[in-house]
């Protein structure tokens, strides 16, 4: 495929998606996924979580968790896509529907949080 | 493969050819490749690896879209939540949730382990050895898991 000038900022994103799911999807993943819903711990009420999840920053937090996740997955996944399926003849259908996933709940991450009070 | 020249299509070819202006034939030599199988990284550790390892966008992904539904169930009120962590509890999600967690430490293991080749770090002249840079990557994510379970656990 042809260096295009947007394919630094795309890895950009990735590398940058890497560290954030790296660091942070563990925790959240084992206490929500698992931990609350198998009982291993007791988890925090609707009013409390409601009260922690709407505090401006930990909107932004779960912004940039999701958004930089979602620009990490549809790099990945491209990539997933065209060494371990060899469907190159599919570029630009993967392409626009990887990178338009991560724009597509980026949106509907901004929305949801900014409706969030 | 045979390249066919152009005298062997009966051309005029001028004498002492390159002398001449250049001429190019319509037909390109075409190089001999193995078709590779589409499952070629089945068969060796390294490459399944590889391929688990690039597989681990996906339960990422899956994850965000957990996150999302669980923002919407939060703020669309109580019984929303509810249902939310009532499903939590269903067995195939229950499952869904394991595999992903087990696909989700393997990047963050992979991408740690990975990061002293990604950034060489130089103190006073010195590459800081690989251990380090990986090992103060592991602190920083304990010390981080650690505050987020607070958080959340706290309220």
């Amino acid at each position: 495929m042809a260096k295009k000038p947007i394919e630094p900022f795309l890895w950009g994103l990735f590398s940058a998606g890497g560290v954030v799911a790296a660091l942070l999807i563990p925790v959240h993943l084992f206490l929500f996924g698992l931990a609350f819903p198998l009982g291993w711990l007791t988890p925090p009420g609707y009013e409390s979580l409601r009260a922690l999840a709407s505090h401006p920053l930990a909107r932004i937090y779960l912004f940039v968790l999701c958004s930089f996740s979602l620009f990490h997955w549809a790099h990945r996944f491209r990539y997933t896509l065209y060494d371990g399926l060899q469907i190159k003849h599919l570029n630009e259908v993967i392409t626009v529907f990887c990178y338009g996933g991560a724009l597509a709940g980026t949106a509907a991450a901004g929305y949801l949080l900014w409706g969030l009070r | 493969m045979v390249q066919i020249a152009a005298d062997a299509l009966g051309c005029q070819v001028k004498p002492g050819g390159l002398s001449g202006t250049p001429s190019h034939t319509a037909y390109h030599p075409r190089w001999y490749r193995e078709r590779v199988s589409t499952y070629w990284w089945l068969w060796k550790w390294r490459y399944l690896k590889f391929v688990l390892r690039e597989l681990s966008s996906v339960p990422v992904a899956y994850f965000v879209t957990l996150t999302l539904v669980q923002v919407h169930a939060l703020s669309d009120g109580p019984q929303a939540y509810a249902d939310f962590q009532r499903w939590m509890t269903h067995p195939v999600f229950l499952t869904l949730n394991a595999i992903s967690f087990l696909f989700v430490l393997f990047h963050t293991v992979t991408w740690f382990n990975l990061a002293p080749r990604a950034i060489v770090v130089r103190l006073r002249g010195k590459r800081v050895p690989e251990f380090l840079i990986a090992g103060s990557n592991y602190a920083a994510w304990l010390v981080i898991s650690a505050a987020v379970a607070w958080l959340i656990l706290r309220s």
